[in-house]
């Protein structure tokens, strides 16, 4: 994987995600594979025999450990960067997208939790301007960060509201 | 101060017209003999008639109540409209930040000489506000005095602002161009099929016919509602902006105000080439769509040339966005690749007040954006233009009718372009306040 990116992202200082984010993905794949592995499993050794069952709890365990890898790609790739007069929201590993939201552009600002998330006390962050099509969302910030991120923005937002 | 005149009560409250309830009863039931009908035919008996009067009594009933609680004023810089028996509203509409006003002249209220007045509000949590009805005359007034409000001028009676009519559409042509159109041939081909099932097969068109009313009925409606709302449309310029006056049945009276326009989209499908015509409709902020609500409610698009010369069309546009780019750029040859069908359509201009995009597979595409009002920009690069080096940057608009899209360019200049669409969009968006 190539990382070194051009342009207006070029020399900027970019935030990463919490690292805890692994932690919640992991345990979202994680939940997930065991119970494919003991579905398949068990399907698979009621039709026929043991060895059957072992391979394919074995290569649902493969495929929950590709996911894992490309979910760890995935949150590696995710990054955002405070600028003067916009925020840049940078993510995707196949389809590489680059976010640039004015913060006078903002209409409000959502923090969400999940269950996972909050148990492990991380929050997503997402602006929304008049488009529909803007899609600025910034997962897996710890709470802290999430609240501060927020503020800023709303207040940066205030400041420089512009009319439709 | 001077006020329009209406049924005026206590400080400047006014009443809606007092034949509105029985007006809107009218559009009910109109609606419920359209869902009604086709019960009818199937159960063929008349003993729910008894039901559908009931219906209708109470919707008079709920529209003479409602009409009874409702009332507005104009307050400073404010539309007020109070409503509500049990709940009651009072609603509030900043005439800063309205984007438009339309007369709306259904056919019953037409008979009546009634009018309804919508304001479509900017901003997210932008409503419509509704009257209806007031005569046709209040309501052209209001409609003056409201759009004079909104301009930041003093709250006067102005006279009827002379108009410059820049084209009316030629009813023949409107035919032709909604018979080509896609929505048109659609509905050809349905009525061909269905006069050919009867043809051939009298005895089973019936079952065919009868299993395929609704989606049929839905194209014509379709088909039907455009001819409707764009019969004998009616450009001019005005000192409130650009008006748009048409429509068959129901009239329709728009003013898209200078500066509110969020996007402006020309389209020429493959048939309208041949005779080089082309659409133009202009994207005004409005209320956006939230879950569960119909297409309708979120509609911000409007037409402003249903079917005209390519000349015409990029006159209008002069008219509605300034700055407006001259040169087009084309992508790399090698886009090609990863575009086969676009790539000859593709090209994008910008000037320091607005940018242009073009794109479409069979039907071209163009789009302006005023620079002004870029919501947020987007970069992205999916696996095949990383391989080809290209990139594509998105200009989002309010709303999410129009997309504005600069395809598969090169990865350094759609790098140069994102920042300098970044700087330009910031400095004109300044400039606007």
């Amino acid at each position: 994987m190539t990382t070194q990116r051009a342009g207006v992202e070029e020399e900027l200082a970019w935030r990463s995600l919490s690292p805890r984010l692994y932690a919640v993905r992991g345990a979202e794949v994680a939940a997930g594979t065991a119970l494919a592995a003991a579905v398949s499993g068990v399907a698979a050794g009621l039709v026929s025999g043991l060895g059957v069952a072992l391979a394919a709890a074995a290569v649902a365990l493969l495929a929950g450990l590709t996911v894992a890898s490309f979910v760890r790609r995935r949150i590696r790739a995710w990054g955002y960067c405070e600028r003067d007069d916009d925020l840049l929201v940078r993510r995707g590993v196949l389809v590489r997208r680059l976010s640039v939201v004015p913060y006078g552009r903002m209409q409000f600002i959502d923090v969400t939790a999940g269950p996972v998330e909050r148990s492990f006390g991380l929050a997503t962050v997402r602006m929304h301007t008049a488009a529909a099509a803007s899609d600025a969302r910034i997962p897996g910030l710890p709470n802290a960060e999430a609240a501060r991120l927020r503020d800023r923005l709303a207040t940066l937002g205030e400041a420089r509201a512009s009319g439709l | 101060m001077s006020t329009v005149p209406g049924s005026e009560s206590s400080e400047g409250w006014h009443r809606l017209h007092s034949l509105s309830p029985f007006v809107r009863a009218g559009r009910g039931v109109i609606a419920l003999v359209v869902v009604l009908v086709p019960s009818l035919f199937t159960a063929g008996k008349t003993g729910s008639s008894l039901g559908e009067l009931g219906v209708i009594v109470v919707v008079l009933v709920v529209g003479i109540v409602s009409w009874l609680v409702t009332r507005w004023r104009v307050e400073g810089q404010e539309l007020r409209v109070e409503t509500g028996l049990l709940k009651r509203q009072s609603l509030r509409y900043p005439l800063a930040q309205l984007q438009a006003i339309d007369v709306v002249r259904p056919g019953l209220a037409r008979l009546f000489g009634l009018a309804e007045l919508r304001l479509r509000m900017g901003g997210s949590t932008g409503d419509q506000a509704r009257l209806a009805y007031l005569p046709e005359r209040d309501a052209e007034q209001l409609r003056a005095r409201l759009l004079l409000l909104a301009q930041g001028a003093g709250d006067v009676l102005p006279p009827r602002s002379p108009e410059d009519v820049l084209v009316t559409i030629p009813t023949g042509r409107l035919i032709a161009s909604i018979l080509i159109s896609r929505p048109g041939l659609t509905a050809e081909s349905l009525a061909a099929a269905i006069i050919a099932i009867a043809v051939a097969a009298p005895d089973v068109a019936g079952a065919v016919i009868g299993s395929g009313v609704a989606p049929a009925l839905a194209i014509f409606t379709i088909v039907w509602r455009r001819f409707n709302q764009e019969y004998r449309l009616t450009v001019a310029e005005t000192r409130d902006g650009l008006s748009l006056r048409g429509g068959l049945i129901a009239l329709t009276a728009e003013t898209i105000r200078p500066g509110r326009v969020q996007a402006v989209r020309m389209s020429e499908p493959l048939l309208w080439r041949l005779f080089g015509w082309c659409r133009l409709e202009v994207a005004v902020a409005g209320r956006q769509r939230r879950k569960g609500e119909g297409a309708e409610a979120g509609r911000s698009l409007r037409t402003v040339l249903p079917v005209g010369s390519r000349t015409l069309a990029l006159e209008l546009l002069d008219r509605i966005v300034a700055g407006v780019p001259e040169e087009l750029s084309t992508p790399p040859t090698r886009a090609r690749l990863k575009s086969p069908l676009r790539y000859h359509f593709l090209a994008w201009g910008f000037s320091s007040d607005c940018a242009v995009a073009t794109s479409g597979r069979v039907r071209r595409v163009t789009t302006w954006v005023p620079l002004a009002k870029v919501q947020s920009l987007r970069r992205v690069e999916g696996p095949v233009q990383r391989r080809l080096r290209l990139a594509s940057i998105h200009l989002d608009t309010a709303g999410r009718h129009v997309r504005a899209a600069i395809r598969d360019r090169d990865r350094g200049e759609a790098d140069s372009a994102l920042a300098s669409l970044i700087q330009l969009s910031r400095r004109a968006r300044d400039a606007a306040g």
